[in-house]
């Protein structure tokens, strides 16, 4: 730490929602970028044949991954709404606090409801996969 | 009265010397990243199935390599962006510049790989 006054950082403020939205943000698109190394490793599979590309299959949809997958659906669910929501700030609307407010709680819950459809919609189109 | 020169005001470039270009190229590929990764998601869930000659057959198709193509470099860079503010935030020591240029490589061979992978199935010939 360096030997001067420093500006507040992180942990001066209560915690609320708008440390949650923000973070989860963040967290989310960085779990989306650690996803692109499956989908790359899925498409480099595709394009070396089928022979790389069962043994690729076998190791992408073990137990671990698919728990992974879980974790991805709601990180691009919950990314792409807050991403609308930035969006829309950025034209200048919707900044007042009970909006945000409003908005932070309503992004959250769709994600959620949004994920398990999604979740769902594979499990029908893929049986357990 | 402003320190600021009239033409650093005009040129608007700040202490970086990049302007908003992080901040609007961010925006830029978010637009257009709702469409592409919707539609990819969609896609992968609509695939009858996840076997070596659906998914083939699927990138094959010249639409869906383009959308790929699209989808996959913007993704990259939009995540390169995200990825990069994520360490500038919250790395202080002198491993913030090493992981800046990882991320940058990684990203970098990440949009390489996946493009060209795409490519090479949607050039060569149906199984």
């Amino acid at each position: 730490m360096p030997d001067r006054p420093l500006s507040p950082h992180a942990g001066v403020y209560k915690f609320k929602y708008t440390i949650v939205s923000s973070f989860l943000n963040r967290l989310t698109g960085v779990a989306l970028s650690a996803g692109l190394i499956p989908l790359v490793w899925w498409l480099m599979a595709l394009a070396d044949g089928p022979k790389a590309y069962e043994e690729a299959v076998v190791t992408l949809s073990n137990p671990f991954f698919k728990l992974i997958y879980v974790g991805l659906a709601f990180s691009f669910t919950y990314h792409l709404l807050a991403g609308i929501r930035h969006l829309v700030w950025d034209t200048g609307r919707g900044m007042e606090r009970r909006q945000s407010q409003v908005s932070a709680w309503v992004i959250i819950i769709l994600a959620i409801v949004l994920t398990v459809l999604l979740l769902a919609a594979l499990v029908v189109t893929r049986g357990l996969a | 009265m402003s320190l600021r020169t009239p033409l650093g005001r005009v040129l608007g470039l700040g202490s970086a010397k990049e302007g908003v270009h992080h901040w609007w190229v961010q925006r830029l590929t978010a637009v257009a990243l709702i469409p592409l990764g919707i539609s990819f998601l969609v896609s992968l869930i609509c695939l009858p199935a996840l076997d070596y000659l659906t998914v083939h057959a699927w990138v094959h198709q010249t639409w869906t390599a383009v959308l790929l193509v699209l989808f996959l470099g913007l993704a990259c860079w939009h995540s390169k962006l995200g990825v990069q503010v994520v360490i500038e935030d919250y790395v202080h020591s002198g491993a913030k510049t090493v992981l800046l240029i990882i991320s940058t490589f990684a990203h970098t061979l990440i949009a390489a790989a996946s493009i060209f992978a795409v490519l090479k199935v949607a050039f060569g010939i149906a199984p």
